[in-house]
């Protein structure tokens, strides 16, 4: 956190929709962020919060149609990605800004062997050779711990554990030294031990490279050990956000509170039932009126149901959007 | 002690060969169920007599032998000079079924190189690019499924017949009417090709690896010809192999209304023209050209049955 400097990447008002027959998704509606180069930026929240969306948005992954990015700004290096044509993409995509995905199970080729896919990066982007890119690969899959690199080139994903694809797929990422790197839920697919694995070796890459890093999670845990500051998404909007230890010691909103709350504990007793938040995620295919959040809010007021509060600072470097303040109302349940 | 011995030495154990062989590749895997499917090995192998017969059968009789005409020896049932015979004109059929192999086989992998190429491109951009793209495409190709095959064949190829020179490729003279009966065949046979792999894309393009090469700046023709054909491969193979029966079958069918390629250049379908008028007083003349049609075309479906259960990606069985 000591070397933070400018701004690398700054969404400003970002609003993502998909129009599809049953009507129009409110996936991502008008977030703003920034993220200093060398810092680690959480973002959680519950599944279908926007989270993925707001980064393939970014990235210009979104399939227009059926999606639309109705408003927004992404300023990467006084570039506004946004406007970026599909080839200025295809520069940008996987040099300068990289992305890891999900389930390392589906997200390789079934058909090309790793070094293929590997070395594909490395020619697109460096215009290498096969033979450099090759020796490169081998470096690469060393770096990210797997043995006997060379002789694995030639071996098909099918051949490779839950947690070996998961590293080949942060070797590709890492190809071209991307100076930001995109994590989509890297850890979700994978058991414990292979999520602590992969959550080490990515601590450990960004010390080498001084990547910055946005990693998205609902796992509140993983976040704690890794992040310089979070981001809590809920319904396609952000309604907290904080530096890690401010925001494990002083939790502000409703939303925050309940996922602390529902985080399964080593020194709760056994037949203590795990929190939960009651309710579901809101149907964003209805447009946002109030704070999603009302219906499942203990601290809800009247005012929740009229209007959406907007996200103002409370305190240096913690912003947080709700009209209650939950440091002084008692829970209402 | 001696029941614990008992129940060890009972556990089947891996060999150390087993242990130590490294996992198979896919090219392997598909190796190994292909060669449990015997009626396709069989299929295989005629197929491969069936290429030699006509390129052996090319070194040890001449060309203008298979040509030659000879009026006094027309009609010829077999006889040792003439293991086959002799047709209307007096040429020797087992000279004419080797030319007329090598023509056959030709017309029928040729044709399907243009069919699976305007067919995977078709498909593939109809698929992956989807929209009005998809649209255009898949009502071109609906218009063009709509019209009978034998009529498409018989109009296109007596509009077109005849107009284009002999050729000479190879050292070897073939007639003009080869290359148009190619162009027609493959042409005509490209539509149910276009709507496997517009199918495959489909759903192959919805997959995470697609976003996932996206995110690394892969082009839109990388994905298409990288990462999305290669796994749409089984189907276009299976359907290739069938491509080529049909393609024999079409060109035998043409041929033998006269109006596909035409004399003395022999196809085993321009051997059958004529021998309708001597069915039974000269069989000759159209077993043997017919067997040899029958053979290839039903050993090439035995050998895409035996492709398309080797390649079927949800056959887990080794």
């Amino acid at each position: 956190m000591n070397n933070i400097s400018a701004p690398l990447l700054q969404v400003e008002n970002l609003c993502t929709r998909f129009h599809i027959p049953e009507g129009t998704v409110y996936a991502v509606n008008g977030i703003s962020f920034t993220i200093k180069e060398g810092e680690t930026l959480a973002v959680v929240g519950e599944s279908g919060c926007g989270k993925s969306v707001t980064m393939l948005s970014i990235l210009g992954l979104i399939p227009l149609p059926p999606g639309e990015i109705v408003t927004g700004k992404a300023i990467f290096r006084d570039k506004d990605l946004i406007k970026l044509s599909e080839s200025e993409f295809e520069h940008l995509r996987g040099d300068e800004v990289a992305m890891v995905f999900q389930d390392p199970m589906t997200s390789l080729n079934p058909v090309l062997t790793i070094g293929k896919q590997i070395t594909e990066t490395l020619r697109t982007h460096l215009g290498l050779s096969q033979e450099a890119a090759d020796q490169k690969a081998v470096e690469l899959l060393e770096r990210v711990g797997i043995p006997e690199a060379a002789s694995r080139l030639g071996n098909y994903p099918h051949q490779f554990s839950g947690g070996m694809r998961q590293r080949v797929m942060i070797a590709m990422a890492l190809s071209c030294n991307p100076s930001l790197l995109i994590a989509d839920e890297p850890t979700t697919a994978l058991d414990v031990t292979i999520q602590a694995q992969i959550v080490e070796l990515v601590l450990h890459l960004r010390e080498q490279l001084h990547m910055t890093i946005i990693w998205i999670t609902h796992d509140l845990g993983v976040v704690a050990g890794l992040a310089d500051r979070v981001i809590v998404m809920y319904a396609g909007f952000i309604v907290e956000e904080a530096l890690v230890d401010d925001l494990y010691e002083n939790p502000r909103h409703p939303y925050t509170l309940a996922l602390l709350g529902a985080l399964p504990r080593v020194d709760r007793r056994r037949d203590h039932r795990l929190n939960s938040i009651p309710g579901a995620p809101p149907n964003l295919l209805v447009e946002p009126q109030g704070c999603p959040f009302a219906p499942r809010c203990t601290y809800v007021i009247d005012k929740c149901w009229q209007e959406n509060p907007a996200l103002i600072p409370i305190a240096p470097e913690h912003k947080m959007a709700c009209w209650v303040d939950t440091t002084t109302t008692s829970n209402g349940s | 002690m001696a029941d614990a011995e008992v129940l060890t030495t009972k556990i089947p154990r891996l060999s150390q060969d087993e242990i130590e062989s490294p996992p198979l590749t896919l090219s392997q895997l598909t190796w190994r169920r292909f060669r449990r499917h015997k009626m396709a090995m069989f299929g295989g192998v005629v197929l491969i007599l069936l290429f030699l017969y006509s390129a052996v059968g090319s070194i040890i009789l001449p060309e203008s032998y298979a040509n030659f005409t000879d009026t006094t020896l027309r009609l010829q049932s077999p006889t040792s000079a003439h293991p086959f015979g002799t047709d209307a004109v007096g040429r020797d059929i087992l000279a004419r079924t080797i030319y007329g192999g090598q023509i056959s086989l030709l017309i029928g992998l040729t044709a399907v190189i243009i069919e699976t190429v305007a067919g995977v491109l078709i498909g593939a951009l109809a698929g992956y690019y989807g929209g009005w793209l998809d649209a255009i495409l898949m009502r071109i190709t609906e218009a063009m499924l709509n019209i009978p095959e034998i009529f498409l064949l018989i109009v296109m190829a007596k509009e077109f017949g005849g107009k284009i020179p002999s050729v000479n490729f190879f050292g070897r003279e073939f007639s003009g009417s080869v290359i148009v009966i190619v162009m027609i065949i493959g042409l005509t046979s490209w539509m149910y090709l276009a709507r496997i792999v517009r199918a495959e894309f489909l759903s192959l393009k919805e997959n995470d690896f697609v976003l996932a090469a996206r995110s690394t700046g892969t082009s839109n023709s990388g994905i298409i010809f990288k990462h999305i054909l290669p796994n749409s491969m089984a189907p276009i193979i299976v359907s290739a192999t069938l491509g080529v029966a049909n393609a024999i079958l079409a060109e035998a069918y043409i041929s033998f209304l006269g109006l596909g390629v035409q004399p003395p250049t022999a196809t085993w379908g321009n051997m059958l023209d004529g021998a309708n008028s001597y069915l039974e007083s000269a069989p000759w003349l159209w077993f043997f050209p017919g067997m040899l049609i029958l053979l290839t075309v039903l050993s090439i479906n035995f050998l895409g049955d035996g492709l398309r259960d080797a390649l079927d990606p949800h056959s887990r069985a080794v």
